[in-house]
C-alpha cells in the first residue's frame, strides 16, 4: 500500500530573481491525497506547474528532482523529460484541474472537441465513434447529461465547467491528479458537491491527487498527507490527523485559528497580522518571523530546517534545542497564535 | 437562423440611411450639373432654354417638393439608373463605375487577403516562439509602416518600374498590345502589371497586421485554457492553431472588416501613382471635374461595398466565436 507514485526532492523554482519555491520535498503515495496549504503568493501553484512542467519563461527549475514511479517500469525523470516524450508523459501520468474554470476551457471549442482532442492525441487508434462514446461516459460520469457534449464553455455554469475540467482529467485514467484551487471560484453548495464528486473518482479510478487550496478547513477534511506552505517552502508536513490534533509552527496554529471548528466551543477568531513576505529579495532567517508572536533573536539569523518531531516534519527554531534549549513556547503548544501584550501594534 | 435574420435586419436599416444620406448630401451643395455642363461647352451666347431644359430632364434637376425627389431617386435605384457623368458624358454613371469595380475589387482583395494572411500567419508564428528570431525581426517591419504610403509606392514604381524595369510603369494591362477577353495573355497581362501595386499594398500594410497578431498571441499564450492545452499533452501545433491562434484572430478578425471599408472606398493614392483605372482613380477625377452624379454613385457603390464587407465579416465572427452568436 505505502509504494510511492510521485516524489519531489529538493525542487526549487525561481522567477528571474524571484525564488518562487525553495527546496520542497515530498512523496505522494498511490491514491493518498496530499494537500498543499498556504495563503496566496506563497508558491502553491508554481509548484503544482513545476510537476507538471508547465512553467512558462522567466519561471524555470533550478534544482531538484521530481520523479514519477509507474505501476508497470522504470521511475521516470520528469525534469529530464523532453518534446514527444513529455507530451506523452502529460494527463496520461500527471492530469490537472486548473484554478479557474472560467478560463480554463478554450471559449471557442465545444466541450466535445475539446474532450476529444485528448483522445486524438494520446489514443490515436481511436475511431471518431468511440472518442464520443467515451467523452460522453466521462460526462455522465461527473453528473453532466451527456446531452450538452455539443456546449460551449459559456453556455455552461461555473460548477459545470468545473465538471468538465475533472471529466476532462479522467479521460486518460491517470496515477496522478493536481487539483490547483478546484473550488475557490465556486460557491460553498457547489463547492462541496465537486469535493464530494472528487472522492467519490478517487475512490473508483485510485488515482493519488495533490490538492492545492488556501483553504486549510477543506484540506483537513480530505488529505491523508498535509504540507503548510510558507514563502516558497514547506514549513510543516505531516499526517492531517496529526496536524489537525497537534499543529507545530506557529503559522499552522495561526491559520487553524483563522476559521471556526463546526463542533468546538465558541472563541474569538484570529487573523494573521502582517503580509507574506517578498520572495524576491533575500531574507535572513525565518521568512514568517517578521508575523511570528514567537520569534526570538535566533529567528532572524538563521532559516530554520524542515525537522523531524515524532511523525510530523517542522521547521521553526522554537523546536530547535540548540538555539532555543527551553521548551518551545507554552502558548504555542496550547495552540494558541497571541502576541506578548507590549507587542501588539494594531 | 435568428443571428443570420438580426443581421439582415440591420444592414438593411443601414443600406436605407446610407442611400438617404447619399440623397441629401449632393443637394445641399450649391450649384448644379446642368450649369458645370454648360460652362463646358464655353459658348458666349448664354445657351438657348431648350437645350438647358433637355439637360436637366437628363440629370434630373428639377424643382419638384423634396419628398417627390427622393421618392422618384430611390426608383431610379431600384431600375439601376444612378444618372448620366459629366466627365464621360454621354455614358450612364453605372457604366463608368462597372468599369473600375472590377479592378479596384480585383487588386484591393488580393493584395488584403495576401497582407492579412502574411501578417496574421508569421505573427502567430512570432508570438508562439516569443525572443525567437522572427520575433526580433518585427520591430523592423514598423519602420515599413511608418514610411508615407505613397513615397513608398513613387519609390518602388522608381527602383522596380523605372530603375530595373522589372514591372511596368502604370495601367491596369498592356493597353496596346492585349485585348480584354479571357486569354492566357490577359491575364498574364494583368497580373503583371498588378504585381508592383499590390506588393506597395503588402509592405505597407503588413506590420500593423503583424504586430496586432503578435501582441494578441502573447497574451492570450497567457490564458488557463492555452496552458492546460499544453498540459493535455496536445501536440504543439495544436494548441498554437486551435487554442492560441484561434483566439488571438478575434480582434484580427474585426480589424478586417474595418480595413476592408477604407479599401473598397478605392485606394486612391495607389490608383493614381500607378494610373491603375480602378474606383480611386475614377473618384478623383470625378472631383477634379466636379461630376456630381458620378461622385454620388461612387459614394453609393462605397457605402454598399463597406456594408457587404462588414456583413460578411459579422457572419464569419459568428462562425469562429461562438459567443456572439448569442450575445448578438
Amino acid at each position: 500500500m505505502n509504494d510511492t507514485v510521485l516524489s519531489v526532492r529538493n525542487l526549487s523554482v525561481a522567477y528571474g530573481q524571484t525564488r518562487a519555491v525553495r527546496d520542497i520535498s515530498f512523496e505522494l503515495g498511490r491514491g493518498q491525497v496530499l494537500g498543499i496549504a498556504g495563503e496566496s503568493g506563497c508558491g502553491k501553484s508554481t509548484l503544482a506547474y513545476a510537476i507538471n512542467r508547465l512553467l512558462q519563461p522567466p519561471g524555470r527549475t533550478t534544482s531538484g528532482e521530481v520523479v514519477f514511479h509507474p505501476q508497470d517500469g522504470d521511475p521516470i525523470d520528469v525534469l529530464a523529460l523532453d518534446g514527444e516524450a513529455l507530451r506523452r508523459f502529460r494527463w496520461r501520468r500527471v492530469a490537472m484541474v486548473f484554478q479557474s474554470a472560467m478560463n480554463a476551457l478554450n471559449p471557442v471549442l465545444s466541450v466535445r472537441r475539446q474532450l476529444h482532442d485528448v483522445f486524438t492525441t494520446h489514443e490515436p487508434s481511436m475511431s471518431k465513434r468511440e472518442r464520443e462514446e467515451r467523452s460522453r461516459e466521462l460526462l455522465n460520469l461527473v453528473g453532466i447529461d451527456p446531452g450538452r457534449i455539443g456546449s460551449y464553455p459559456h453556455e455552461l455554469s461555473g460548477g459545470m465547467r468545473q465538471r468538465v475540467l475533472i471529466a476532462m482529467a479522467m479521460a486518460l485514467n491517470p496515477d496522478v491528479v493536481v487539483l490547483d484551487e478546484p473550488t475557490t471560484a465556486l460557491d460553498v453548495v457547489v463547492q462541496r458537491d465537486i469535493l464530494e464528486e472528487i472522492d467519490r473518482l478517487r475512490e473508483m479510478f485510485g488515482f493519488a491527487v495533490v490538492f492545492i487550496t488556501h483553504d486549510l478547513s477543506l484540506l483537513l477534511e480530505i488529505s491523508d498527507q498535509l504540507a503548510i506552505m510558507y514563502g516558497g517552502r514547506i514549513v510543516e508536513y505531516g499526517t492531517s490527523k496529526d496536524t489537525l490534533l497537534q499543529p507545530r509552527h506557529p503559522y499552522t496554529v495561526g491559520l487553524l485559528n483563522s476559521f471556526p471548528s463546526l463542533r468546538g466551543e465558541r472563541q474569538a477568531l484570529h487573523g494573521i497580522p502582517g503580509s507574506p513576505p517578498d520572495l524576491s529579495k533575500e531574507v535572513t532567517g525565518c521568512s514568517f518571523a517578521p508575523r511570528c508572536p514567537y520569534a526570538f533573536e535566533g529567528c532572524h539569523k538563521y532559516e530554520p530546517e524542515l525537522d523531524s518531531i515524532q511523525d510530523s516534519f517542522v521547521a521553526c527554531l522554537q523546536y530547535d534545542r540548540r538555539l532555543h534549549p527551553a521548551r518551545p513556547d507554552r502558548r504555542l503548544l496550547e495552540r494558541r497564535f497571541e502576541y506578548a501584550e507590549h507587542e501588539v501594534t494594531s | 437562423m435568428a443571428y443570420l435574420w438580426r443581421k439582415l435586419g440591420f444592414y438593411a436599416v443601414a443600406l436605407w440611411a446610407a442611400l438617404t444620406i447619399n440623397f441629401f448630401i449632393p443637394r445641399l451643395i450649391r450649384g448644379n450639373p446642368v450649369d458645370i455642363i454648360l460652362s463646358r461647352f464655353q459658348t458666349r451666347q448664354p445657351p438657348p432654354p431648350e437645350f438647358r431644359r433637355t439637360l436637366e430632364i437628363m440629370f434630373g434637376v428639377s424643382d419638384d417638393p423634396l419628398w417627390i425627389q427622393y421618392l422618384a431617386y430611390l426608383r431610379h435605384l431600384a431600375t439601376g439608373d444612378l444618372g448620366t457623368s459629366v466627365l464621360y458624358y454621354p455614358a450612364p454613371v453605372t457604366t463608368v463605375i462597372g468599369q473600375a469595380m472590377p479592378w479596384t475589387l480585383g487588386l484591393v482583395s488580393i493584395s488584403l487577403l495576401i497582407t492579412m494572411g502574411l501578417g496574421v500567419g508569421l505573427g502567430m508564428v512570432a508570438g508562439w516562439r516569443r525572443g525567437s528570431w522572427l520575433d526580433s525581426l518585427i520591430p523592423s517591419t514598423t519602420f515599413l509602416a511608418a514610411i508615407p504610403y505613397f513615397w513608398l509606392a513613387l519609390l518602388l514604381l522608381f527602383l522596380l518600374g523605372g530603375g530595373l524595369g522589372w514591372f511596368p510603369l502604370n495601367g491596369a494591362y498592356d493597353y496596346a498590345h492585349v485585348r480584354m477577353g479571357f486569354t492566357g495573355d490577359f491575364i498574364g497581362s494583368v497580373l503583371y502589371h498588378g504585381v508592383l501595386p499590390a506588393l506597395t499594398l503588402v509592405i505597407s500594410g503588413v506590420a500593423g497586421w503583424l504586430l496586432g497578431m503578435r501582441n494578441m498571441m502573447v497574451s492570450t499564450m497567457a490564458e488557463d485554457y492555452v496552458v492546460m492545452a499544453r498540459a493535455k499533452g496536445l501536440r504543439p501545433r495544436r494548441v498554437m492553431i486551435a487554442y492560441a491562434a484561434r483566439n488571438a484572430v478575434l480582434p484580427s478578425v474585426t480589424g478586417f472588416a474595418i480595413t476592408l471599408g477604407f479599401f473598397v472606398g478605392g485606394q486612391v493614392a495607389t490608383e493614381v501613382v500607378f494610373s491603375y483605372p480602378g474606383v480611386g482613380f475614377a473618384l478623383l477625377q470625378a472631383v477634379g471635374s466636379a461630376d456630381y452624379p458620378l461622385m454620388q454613385g461612387l459614394f453609393l457603390m462605397i457605402s454598399a461595398a463597406v456594408l457587404a464587407a462588414n456583413l460578411l465579416v459579422d457572419l464569419l465572427y459568428g462562425l469562429i466565436d461562438p459567443r456572439v452568436r448569442k450575445a448578438g
